[in-house]
């Protein structure tokens, strides 16, 4: 450690103005704060109320992520060796999962930072740690067989047109990676449903691989529904374990709710937000439900299976309670949550190409995000005039 | 004949006072008539006719027009030359005109012919009103032409209807990008034309 102390130290007048390296200061800066804690910090006065910052606060999301990230790499590797038939140990499938996911979140994060790193160089501004967690978002949320390229293309779309146009980290509008998911979504459809998005047939850098067993559909239980509800046998118990195709990070509600537990003892994600979202859904999944017709197969399943399937519970967790996007007021925070709830059932269960409709939900909810503050914060401003004026 | 100022009504809305980058106007068929390059060009061509036109035809009337009821005889010009160009699309060069469907139509509510019959054939003689119109018409259809030739390359992977991207990139995985079919991409490539123009000319960047 003193060693690399000792390096920054001496290659730091480089970087400095005048320097050779001077243009990639920011490059030294976010390289020296992420080794090291900045001793630059204000020690006095009102700056202090809590030892968190940004870095801690990114860092503490990315630990929520990481039971659904494990559970996502065992998920992948299961669902590859049932595929193809072979009976494999917990390691071999864990393994397998690794392999395919790891090129996933190298690309993500590669293209989302190389991006990052050349905005800050041009607006010779500070390197910000958003990407952070976005990174490790994306590879959870794209269905494993995305080939890279359309992943790095929808990552340097989302960062580009999502972030860096409205003025990075902190000031965008819409959550970052669900850009991405949308983006990859419309532009190359036939990749993104069916039932060859969800499980990965082909060997991960030669490992595994094989003939696909007869009977098999890798379709995700929602895309069941959708198309094959007479047949449709998975439990709502297998969702909440996780062990069913779809998106890697979406399927465990196990996983999922040991993350939202982190998030929600320290603090970071907002419970109104999270449970609100759980109660439009259930409110809007009880309604379907009461109108429950063939039409609309989705429409059949039970309210608690509605919150289990598909992406619902990982939108709800990490995705709606994006401090950035979401509403920042108390009343505010409920009205979003709920609505999110709403939508995100309503377009799985009455729109059939959109099985997920959580993304689109909470994509949605960002745009009306600061609306609903301004009215909660105008309705208290004129329950404060009116009160002034009475007396 | 091209003196100064009219030299200026020709070049200026080619790019420093261009009606689409710089005033923001025409933007509805911009996103709607851009999926090929095909009617856009068409569609571009249309438009430069009908402006070009209608500027000489109001401004020769300028001085009889009663300014009372000057939008009126504005439309009812636009709209006779508008069907005049439709009838000659339905005829000449049918399938794009399917393509092209409501849009010719509505040239009559683009907002940059009453802009320039508004602004600048009103007030001037027919001549530089004329060289106004193609100007501002050449403007607009060169943004169209920009954003078709992106949204039809990467959207379609063809320029005109031919294919341009091999297939053996195709072969090698390569798709389609659908959402640049989509409007909401053509509003983002017009976004990206308006973001390096402004770099460009940095006396039109705001404050």
């Amino acid at each position: 450690m003193k060693s690399l102390r000792k390096f920054m130290d001496k290659i730091k007048p480089h970087f400095q103005e005048g320097g050779k390296l001077a243009k990639l200061e920011s490059v030294y800066d976010g390289m020296e704060t992420f080794l090291f804690t900045p001793n630059t910090t204000s020690r006095s006065g009102v700056h202090i109320h809590d030892s968190n910052d940004m870095k801690r606060t990114m860092i503490t999301v990315v630990v929520a992520l990481l039971p659904c990230l494990l559970f996502a790499m065992y998920n992948t590797g299961f669902q590859h060796f049932k595929a193809i038939g072979i009976d494999a140990s917990f390691w071999q499938m864990f393994l397998f999962g690794l392999l395919a996911m790891l090129p996933v979140i190298v690309v993500s994060y590669v293209v989302g930072l190389g991006i990052e790193f050349i905005g800050a160089q041009i607006h010779h501004k500070e390197i910000q740690e958003g990407f952070l967690v976005t990174g490790i978002l994306i590879p959870l949320i794209v269905p494993i067989n995305t080939p890279l390229w359309m992943t790095a293309v929808a990552t340097a779309f989302a960062v580009i047109f999502a972030k860096e146009i409205f003025g990075g980290t902190g000031m965008n509008i819409f959550n970052v990676a669900l850009i991405t998911r949308a983006f990859l979504f419309f532009a190359y459809p036939s990749e993104m449903s069916g039932d060859k998005a969800f499980v990965k047939l082909d060997s991960a850098f030669g490992y595994g691989g094989g003939n696909v067993v007869d009977g098999f559909s890798g379709a995700t239980p929602l895309g069941e529904v959708a198309t094959n509800f007479d047949n449709f046998s998975t439990s709502t118990m297998d969702a909440f374990i996780g062990l069913i195709p779809g998106s890697p990070g979406e399927t465990s509600m196990i996983a999922i709710l040991i993350g939202a537990s982190i998030l929600l003892f320290t603090g970071i994600a907002s419970w109104r937000v999270m449970l609100s979202v759980f109660a439009g859904g259930l409110a809007m999944g009880a309604l379907a439900h009461s109108l429950a017709t063939p039409t609309y197969p989705a429409s059949m399943l039970d309210p608690l299976a509605q919150l289990c399937f598909g992406g619902f519970a990982f939108a709800a967790v990490f995705m709606a309670t994006d401090p950035v996007t979401g509403a920042r007021t108390k009343i505010g925070q409920y009205i979003y949550g709920f609505l999110i709830g709403v939508f995100a059932i309503l377009i799985r269960v009455y729109n059939g190409g959109y099985p997920e409709g959580a993304m689109l939900a909470v994509l949605l909810m960002n745009a009306f995000a600061p609306l609903i503050d301004y009215c909660v914060v105008q309705a208290n401003i004129n329950r404060r005039l009116k009160r002034a004026k009475a007396k | 004949m091209l003196s100064k100022r009219n030299k200026e009504a020709f070049f200026n809305p080619l790019s420093k006072d261009n009606p689409v980058l710089v005033q923001i106007l025409g933007i509805c068929s911009t996103l709607a008539v851009t999926a090929k390059l095909e009617p856009a060009i068409v569609m571009g061509i249309s438009v430069i006719a009908v402006m070009a036109i209608s500027n000489v035809v109001i401004s020769l009337l300028r001085n009889t027009i009663p300014t009372s009821i000057r939008i009126i005889v504005q439309l009812v010009v636009v709209a006779a030359l508008v069907i005049i160009v439709q009838q000659v699309l339905r005829a000449y060069a049918y399938d794009v005109s399917l393509q092209l469907s409501v849009f010719i139509g509505l040239i009559i509510t683009n907002c940059i012919l009453m802009g320039r019959l508004e602004a600048f054939a009103l007030s001037n003689k027919p001549w530089p009103a004329f060289l106004d119109g193609i100007g501002n018409g050449l403007g607009y259809m060169i943004i169209l032409v920009i954003v078709a030739f992106f949204r039809e390359l990467l959207g379609s992977g063809t320029l005109l209807g031919f294919q341009v991207i091999p297939q053996w990139c195709y072969d090698h995985g390569y798709m389609n990008n659908g959402l640049m079919i989509l409007p909401p991409m053509a509003l983002i490539t017009v976004g990206c034309i308006i973001w390096v123009h402004r770099s460009r000319n940095k006396e039109l960047q705001e404050k």
